[in-house]
């Protein structure tokens, strides 16, 4: 029989089959590469004055690790907005909210902080916080926004927002436009275990702060009238979680630029499988995006080794027909 | 005795004149009033100020004595449930999940419910027979299986004060009449009061202890079914002529609508 309703049970063997593929993942993206390295050598006594060492410990495992935490931050932030918007295709970046952390990112590179400083992340943060204001409050008319209105004006403040970063290219000098591109095209190569630890904070910050409304999120998608008369402050809940959302793409933006669709994707074939329940769906949203971008990284790094793809190439070449097919499909049950 | 809810100069409008103006009512433990009139007198934004979703521009609502606007939305919910006319639902939810949503004010957060809860929601699904559909997605039930979901799940909030808004619009004539008699069990054995807007004027008649009817955004008449259903009344509320009889069976008035040109 089809399962009727979340009960904790349920929730504990979901998040452990995941929490169990993430590490399986984890491990076996940390072993596979196009440079050959032996576990065994790195973790011999000396072991750690070996190339085995460097090349596990030193590239592959901070990088394996941003991915997890990159992808995670993004499908959850996704999942969160689907329920607040009541729109199934709501996503970070077709919302202009990543764009938002970009222009923000830029403009502080710009001004002179070093890409790899907290500094960053915050003013990515503070750049999405203020896209998805300006969507919110754009697309509201008559006290309400109708999902419908929220994703035009953000399609059309992602696009102006990409305009301003090729403003921004376009009048600093070469080496400050290098850098940018550079950031925005955005990698998940890094060696630095001290960022992976401050994206990781600002994740596990935002994440709680979803799930601690994931029944209000529940109870939104019923609907704005639905959920007050349940007992829901629409309006604090949704301010708080636009705030977490855009904690968590700011951040994830901000140490790997711009990655595409692991915000749609994930949550959709998660809530396939697991259903609606935002308290399970958020936190395996969480696990599951990182599942995926590990992977999805991984394929980056070795498909065309030694040249390395951008990830965000394998997750647009993996979303697009995703979302095309489930746009679809929403066509066909609308008219069925 | 105080009202279990209550509204005193209610005052309402879009931007485009009153939709409200001055309407003033008040629904006791156990008796079910119904709120009749035609389509634009007002009926809906009515349901929404007592239900705390718009606060009115003039005027208030209270619940057992305490204003409306007093209260926090989790206290509200414990106390009022509202049946909405439809639920556009874009997420594929089970049945069961959206009936057990009705508990979310009585618990905290983040638990789950407790099988008492369960309990709960399937005692009201089975009394309203949707007992059978619980693990099916709400988007995929029928409009009348959908309604009667949507009172389950009011039924599960165990308020004190129902608010039903036109809860039979897909309903088949069985169905119709069993949302009424099961919300008339909740009125005389629960002691809920009950406030439902109705298109059907004798369903209004057959289940209802007293009718206010709206036209024009104000009460132009209100009290027993026998004395608000006049022919007279009707006829200037919805401008058009009725027949208004008695149902031999039951004593209540029967209104039919005439055709203009005989």
């Amino acid at each position: 029989m089809r399962p009727t309703h979340l009960t904790a049970r349920r929730l504990a063997a979901a998040l452990a089959v995941l929490a169990g593929t993430l590490v399986v993942t984890l491990v076996a993206a940390t072993l596979i590469g196009p440079a050959r390295a032996s576990l065994s050598a790195a973790l011999a006594p000396g072991g750690e004055a070996t190339p085995d060492y460097a090349i596990l410990f030193r590239a592959r495992l901070p990088r394996v690790l941003l991915a997890a935490v990159v992808g995670g931050s993004l499908a959850a932030a996704g999942a969160a907005l689907q329920a607040l918007l009541l729109n199934p295709i709501a996503e970070p970046h077709l919302l202009g909210i990543s764009a938002g952390a970009a222009v923000a990112g830029v403009v502080a590179i710009i001004v002179g902080a070093d890409a790899a400083s907290p500094i960053v992340p915050l003013a990515a943060f503070l750049g999405a916080l203020g896209m998805i204001t300006l969507v919110y409050l754009g697309a509201r008319a008559a006290g309400r926004a109708s999902p419908h209105a929220i994703l035009l004006v953000g399609v059309v403040c992602n696009a102006l927002a990409a305009a301003a970063i090729m403003l921004a290219n376009a009048i600093v000098s070469y080496t400050q436009a290098q850098g940018i591109l550079f950031w925005i095209m955005g990698s998940l190569s890094t060696q630095s275990y001290q960022l992976v630890a401050i994206a990781a904070a600002y994740a596990l910050v935002g994440v709680a702060w979803i799930v601690r409304h994931a029944q209000d999120l529940n109870l939104l998608a019923l609907g704005e009238e639905s959920a007050l008369e349940l007992g829901v402050e629409v309006e604090r809940t949704r301010r708080s979680v636009f705030v977490a959302a855009s904690l968590l793409v700011g951040a994830a933006v901000a140490v790997s630029g711009m990655i595409g669709f692991v915000g749609l994707i994930v949550p959709h074939l998660l809530r396939l499988a697991l259903g609606t329940d935002h308290r399970l769906l958020v936190p395996a949203s969480f696990l599951g995006g990182a599942t995926f971008l590990v992977a999805a990284d991984t394929v980056a790094r070795t498909a065309l080794a030694p040249a390395e793809l951008p990830v965000g190439v394998v997750t647009a070449l993996l979303g697009g027909p995703f979302f095309i097919w489930l746009l679809r499909r929403s066509l066909v049950r609308a008219l069925a | 005795m105080t009202a279990a809810i209550a509204a005193e100069g209610l005052r309402h409008d879009y931007g485009r004149g009153p939709v409200l103006d001055g309407v003033s009512l008040a629904v006791g433990a156990g008796e079910i009033v119904g709120v009749i009139g035609p389509n634009g007198s007002g009926k809906t934004t009515l349901v929404r100020l007592l239900a705390g979703v718009l606060r009115p521009q003039a005027g208030h609502v209270t619940l057992g004595g305490t204003r409306l606007d007093a209260l926090a939305r989790r206290d509200v919910a414990r106390l009022l449930a509202v049946v909405p006319q439809d639920s556009a639902l874009e997420f594929p939810f089970t049945a069961l999940e959206v009936v057990l949503m009705g508990r979310a004010p009585h618990l905290p957060p983040l638990a789950f419910p407790r099988a008492r809860d369960v309990a709960i929601a399937r005692a009201a699904m089975a009394r309203l027979e949707v007992g059978a559909v619980e693990d099916r997605a709400l988007l995929q039930l029928s409009g009348g299986e959908r309604q009667r979901v949507l009172l389950a799940r009011a039924l599960t909030q165990e308020p004190r004060v129902l608010i039903l808004d036109e809860p039979t619009t897909h309903l088949d004539l069985r169905h119709q009449t069993g949302i009424y008699d099961t919300v008339r069990g909740l009125a005389r054995d629960g002691g809920v009061a009950v406030l439902s807007v109705l298109h059907d004027l004798n369903l209004a008649a057959l289940y209802c202890d007293r009718l206010v009817l709206l036209a024009g955004g104000r009460v132009i008449a209100a009290g027993a079914p026998a004395e608000v259903l006049a022919g007279a009344l009707l006829a200037e509320a919805y401008g058009v002529p009725v027949h208004v009889g008695t149902n031999t069976v039951t004593g209540t008035p029967i209104v039919l609508p005439l055709p203009r040109l005989p």
